[in-house]
Formats: structure tokens, C-alpha cells, sequence
């Protein structure tokens, strides 16, 4: 396999950036990390996961959809998109890897979402094999092997050098373009800490958790489920779970008077607020306890079922060390768990 | 880059009548005339007026009228109250059609037909009955049970009366919440009309109406021998995206923008009881 010494990384983050927008993990000051456009010197984080999730390249917290000029009685539509530049994220993580794949099923379903597939089409996901996963990690519940992650193309570390292979087309040619930077390394080191990790995997907390009692076919027996009202009875109804999590993919469209003009914009959206289904004439969802049941029903029952079956949750564990009140799918999961 | 359904489509307001004293019905034109898309009936379409606001609204107009289509809007909330404020020759933004559609050519057609409406839910069965008024010879009987709160309250009074109720094809039976001066038809609540009328059980039933009159007009149904594959609605929650995105409009894994409007009673039972 192709690789490159770990003192030559930024070297080649050099190269990347030269060419492309380079995005990588890099840690903040308290410790915790976030995705940045890189600079020469930065340093890519060594931590597990960014607190937000990658979801923002593709799906962006707020956007821009489409402008408007007003003139007396009369509307003129100004379609503001622009074809986006190429750009490469590095050190993705398997769950955010496969979260693309879930938002993919939403955004490129017909009618295909034109601003979202502008940026999957020229967005190169490189990936980072994961070899310390956390306590609140529960990827493989849902298939996911954090030793073998999707993207474009998934880069593996042994400690001393990083080993790239390419999962499709795309990530072929992002490795062809550093080629005359990678030279040809022996796996075998690599192999054993793959090894490994999985080993790990199996040890941690949440390693049994199981998708079992759930699917569409438990529509009705879930939704009618008395444990909702104990479950949601802290909730806040914060919306931290669905601004962190990388599958969550509901949005408003708003407009602002500009006094030159109307912009149009999509912002990212919460089931947990309670204005989310009001309308003029009443409220669908009136009490957090229907909002909360909204949330995890669709990830655990609405989603596979309208999916083949995929569930709408790829346990990158970032609401279970985010949310105020410390409820979290897991407890919804092992509460709702048909025994 | 190909078109995307969320950057709208010019219309103009060509017409604007006053149904009720909170209902008006808009006529909108495409700028250079015609209308701005073709439709089925029960489709819908996203109305917006930039820097106030976007909202789906049923097409109350036939696809049969070649000319324009038509919007029945309560004035309701913030956006609907700028509606009613426009004058003709205001321009909106209008994208769709949107949702699935009445079968009126596959389930519907050769069946005798029941139309149940109360209040403004008669605009998007209006759409179903003008269709089949301009094809009836593909229709069986055709009945149409409408109410509301008030003479002054019944939308589309004026083509009730003028051509509905001069069709010698079609029946209508009109009802008012309370007796009041002037009207001479029946009072009453339509769930307990429909059951007072005894319709034929071989009818197919379309209804539309505030939550409550649809509850009991199905319960009253089911005591006259209708069964639930019999019967269908038009359902509407809050929408942003309109192709099952945004993610708010959903009853259970069904999105009313892209899987309805149009429901059949026998698939919102196997749907959770939450709109």
C-alpha cells in the first residue's frame, strides 16, 4: 500500500493545499477539535472526533438559496448558485464517513437537492482510520468499521506512517495526484493494530447495543410505547442532539429583507423546538414528549423503513457527551428494546 | 447547473374574488399568460411572497381550466394575511405542483363519487369536481354534501349555485352550522347531514374539512356500512421544502408534501395518530 512517513504529513498538506481548499481536524484550545481550512504549520489533531459534526461541508448551517428583487407589484428571481471549488476533507471519521452516505439518501433523492450535490461533486472525502475509540462509541451497532472507513479514499496510520487506499474513482485520483509524494510500505504493522482496534471495539461500553428491536416494520409499537413520557420527561428541547449529529438533516427556509433586496436561506432546523410544526392553525406536535418521540422514531423506525432498512444513526456519540440533561439514543435504544 | 425546485417561478394575480368574509380566491397567470404549471387535482403548490413568507396551498382550480389556476386561501396567519391585502397585478412566487393527487383516473373512475366538505377544505375537492364535471361520462353518480359555519362562510357559493346546483347530473346538499336569516336549506353539522342523507355504501367517499368535521364524518360513515378503503382525504401540515426534505411534515414515515396529500383512510390507520 501507498504511505507516507508522519513527518512528511504536513508536507503533503502543503501539497494538497497548493492545488485545492484543504480542510483537517485541528484542536482548539480547550482540547476539543474542529474541522479548519488548513494553513501551512497547522497541525492535524489527534483526537477521535471534532465536536461538530462534518455534516457543515455539504449541508452548511446556513445558506444561501436564492435572491429576490421587489419593485412595486413586481418579483424578480435571481438564482445566486455558483458551481463550488474542488476541495479536500482530511481525517474524517467512519461515522461522519457514513453519515454522507445517509444525508446522500435525503439530499440526492429526486427531486436531487442542486446546492448539496454541487458539494458532494467537488468535495473529496479522505478518511482516517480510528484507532483509540472512545467510551461513547457505538459505530458498530450499525455496520460501521472504524478500522475500515468509507470515503473517497481512507488513510490508515501504524504510528510511524500513514498508508492510503482508495474506496472509489475519486479517491483513485486524489491518490494519483500525491503520488510522486507516497512510496510503497509494508501493512504488516498496520495489520496488527487493526487488529487491534477491533479488539477494542468489542470492550467498549456500548459494544452490545443492538439495532434488533428496531425497523419499520415496529412503526406502531414503538410510536404507542408508554416509555416515551419517562424518556423525554427532562428533555429541554434544546436541539444540541440534532445541531451535533451528523444525520440529522431537517431545515428551515427563511427569508431576510436585506433594504436592498430579499435573500432567501436555508438554515438547519430542530424537531425538538416547538415551533418546528406550528402552524397557523394549530401545532401537530404540541408536547416535548411528541418532539422527542419524533426525533428517535425517525432515526430508529422512519428512516430504515423508507431505507432498505439503514438506520438514520451512524453512534458517533456525540449527543451522548453533549446533551445538557444526558439523554442520549442509547438510553432510547435499550429503554424501547423488545426483550 | 439543472434547475432546482426550491428557486420558485414567477405568477401574477389576475383576478381576486372575495368567497367569504375570510376567504379569497386568487386567479394566477404565468407573466406571459397561461398558467405557470400543469396539475392533477389534490396537488399543491408553494406560494410565497419573498421577505414575508412561503406556504403550501391546495390548487382549487380543475386541470381541465386551460386558462389559469386557482387558489382558495383563509386568511389565517401572517402570510395568508398578506395575501388577502394584494391587489391584481401583484406578483408572486409560486413553485410545484407538488404531492401525489386524487385517482381520479385509475380508483375513482366509473365510481359514483361523494364529496363531503366543511368550510375552506372544499377547495381542493373543487379541483376533483370540476374535473369530473368536464369528463362525466367517466363517473357514475355524483353527490356533493358541503357546509359551513354561515350562509356568508360557504366558498364558492356563487358557482355552487350558478352551475353545481343547475347540473342536473350532479346533487348538492348545502347546510349551515345555525339557523340564519335568509336560508331556507338544512341546518346542521355535516357529519350528521351525511348520515340524515343515508348515501348509497356503493359511493366513493372524498372528504375534506377541520380535523374534528373529517373525525366524525368517518365514524358517521362507518355506521352507515362505508368501509375505510372507501374514503379519502387531504391532509395538511407545516411545510418548507415541499419533496419530503425539510423533514416536519411527516405522519409516521409518510410525508404529506411528497407521500399525500391525498390519503386513503385504510393507509392513515396504519399511520400513527399524530396530525
Amino acid at each position: 500500500m501507498l504511505k507516507i512517513s508522519a513527518d512528511k504529513l504536513n508536507d503533503l498538506f502543503d501539497a494538497i493545499s497548493a492545488k485545492q481548499t484543504l480542510y483537517i481536524p485541528v484542536d482548539r484550545e480547550a482540547g476539543s477539535a474542529e474541522y479548519k481550512k488548513y494553513e501551512s504549520g497547522m497541525e492535524m489533531s489527534r483526537g477521535l472526533n471534532t465536536v461538530r459534526s462534518a455534516k457543515d461541508f455539504f449541508f452548511p448551517q446556513t445558506e444561501n438559496l436564492a435572491d429576490f428583487k421587489m419593485n412595486g407589484k413586481n418579483i424578480e428571481v435571481i438564482d445566486i448558485r455558483e458551481e463550488s471549488e474542488d476541495f479536500v476533507i482530511f481525517g474524517v471519521r467512519a461515522c461522519d464517513a457514513r453519515s454522507f452516505t445517509i444525508l446522500d439518501k435525503v439530499f440526492l433523492a429526486e427531486p436531487v437537492d442542486s446546492y448539496y450535490k454541487n458539494r458532494r461533486d467537488h468535495g473529496t472525502v479522505v478518511t482516517m482510520a480510528c484507532t483509540r475509540p472512545a467510551e461513547t462509541c457505538f459505530c458498530t451497532t450499525f455496520g460501521i468499521d472504524p478500522t475500515a472507513p468509507e470515503g473517497d479514499a481512507a488513510v490508515f496510520s501504524d504510528g510511524e506512517n500513514y498508508f492510503f487506499k482508495a474506496n472509489n474513482e475519486k479517491g483513485q485520483a486524489f491518490i494519483d495526484s500525491i503520488s510522486d509524494m507516497l512510496q510503497d510500505g509494508d501493512t504488516e504493522k498496520l495489520e496488527k493494530i487493526q487488529e487491534n482496534t477491533r479488539e477494542i471495539m468489542k470492550k467498549l461500553p456500548l459494544a452490545n447495543l443492538s439495532t434488533d428491536s428496531f425497523g419499520g416494520e415496529r412503526l406502531m409499537e414503538h410510536f404507542s410505547s408508554e416509555k416515551w413520557a419517562e424518556l423525554s420527561e427532562s428533555c429541554l428541547g434544546c436541539g444540541t442532539c440534532t445541531f451535533v449529529c451528523p444525520t440529522c438533516q431537517c431545515y428551515d427556509i427563511r427569508d431576510f429583507d436585506t433594504g436592498n433586496g430579499i435573500k432567501r436561506f436555508r438554515c438547519w432546523d430542530s424537531c425538538m423546538y416547538s415551533d418546528f410544526t406550528k402552524m397557523a392553525h394549530g401545532n401537530s406536535r404540541n408536547s416535548q414528549l411528541e418532539r422527542f418521540r419524533q426525533r428517535f422514531m425517525h432515526k430508529l423506525v422512519y428512516f430504515p423503513a423508507n431505507n432498505n432498512g439503514e438506520f438514520g444513526c451512524v453512534g458517533c456519540g456525540r449527543c451522548l457527551s453533549k446533551c445538557p440533561i444526558s439523554m442520549n439514543i442509547v438510553k432510547v435504544m435499550k429503554a424501547l428494546e423488545v426483550k | 447547473m439543472n434547475n432546482d425546485t426550491l428557486i420558485p417561478l414567477v405568477g401574477v394575480i389576475t383576478d381576486i374574488r372575495q368567497d367569504t368574509p375570510d376567504v379569497k380566491t386568487f386567479r394566477v397567470n404565468a407573466l406571459e399568460g397561461g398558467k405557470v404549471f400543469e396539475h392533477m387535482p389534490g396537488q399543491c403548490a408553494m406560494l410565497s411572497i419573498p421577505g414575508v413568507g412561503e406556504g403550501m396551498f391546495s390548487i382549487t382550480s380543475s386541470p381541465t381550466n386551460k386558462e389559469f389556476m386557482e387558489f382558495s386561501i383563509k386568511k389565517c396567519g401572517c402570510l395568508t394575511t398578506w395575501l388577502h391585502a394584494m391587489d391584481v397585478g401583484q406578483q408572486i412566487t409560486i413553485r410545484g405542483p407538488y404531492g401525489n393527487h386524487f385517482p381520479v383516473e385509475t380508483e375513482l373512475k366509473g365510481k359514483d363519487l361523494l364529496f363531503i366538505a366543511g368550510g375552506i377544505g372544499l377547495a381542493p375537492l373543487r379541483s376533483v369536481i370540476n374535473y369530473v364535471r368536464d369528463n362525466r361520462a367517466n363517473y357514475g353518480d355524483v353527490q356533493i354534501v358541503y357546509g359551513s359555519r354561515s350562509k356568508d362562510d360557504l366558498v364558492d357559493y356563487k358557482e355552487i349555485i350558478d352551475e353545481w346546483m343547475a347540473d342536473p347530473n350532479i346533487q348538492v346538499n348545502l347546510t349551515i352550522d345555525n339557523p340564519q336569516e335568509g336560508w331556507d336549506g338544512h341546518v346542521g353539522f355535516v357529519p350528521n347531514y351525511v348520515k340524515e342523507l343515508n348515501p348509497s355504501t356503493n359511493k366513493t367517499v372524498l372528504v375534506c374539512g377541520p380535523p374534528i368535521m373529517i373525525k366524525f364524518t368517518l365514524a358517521g360513515l362507518k355506521e352507515l356500512g362505508f368501509t375505510e378503503t372507501q374514503v379519502y382525504t387531504t391532509m395538511e401540515l407545516r411545510m418548507k421544502c415541499a419533496v419530503g426534505k425539510c423533514g416536519r411534515c411527516n405522519i409516521g414515515n409518510k410525508y404529506v408534501c411528497k407521500d399525500g396529500p391525498v390519503f386513503r383512510f385504510d393507509q392513515l390507520d396504519e399511520l400513527p395518530d399524530e396530525y
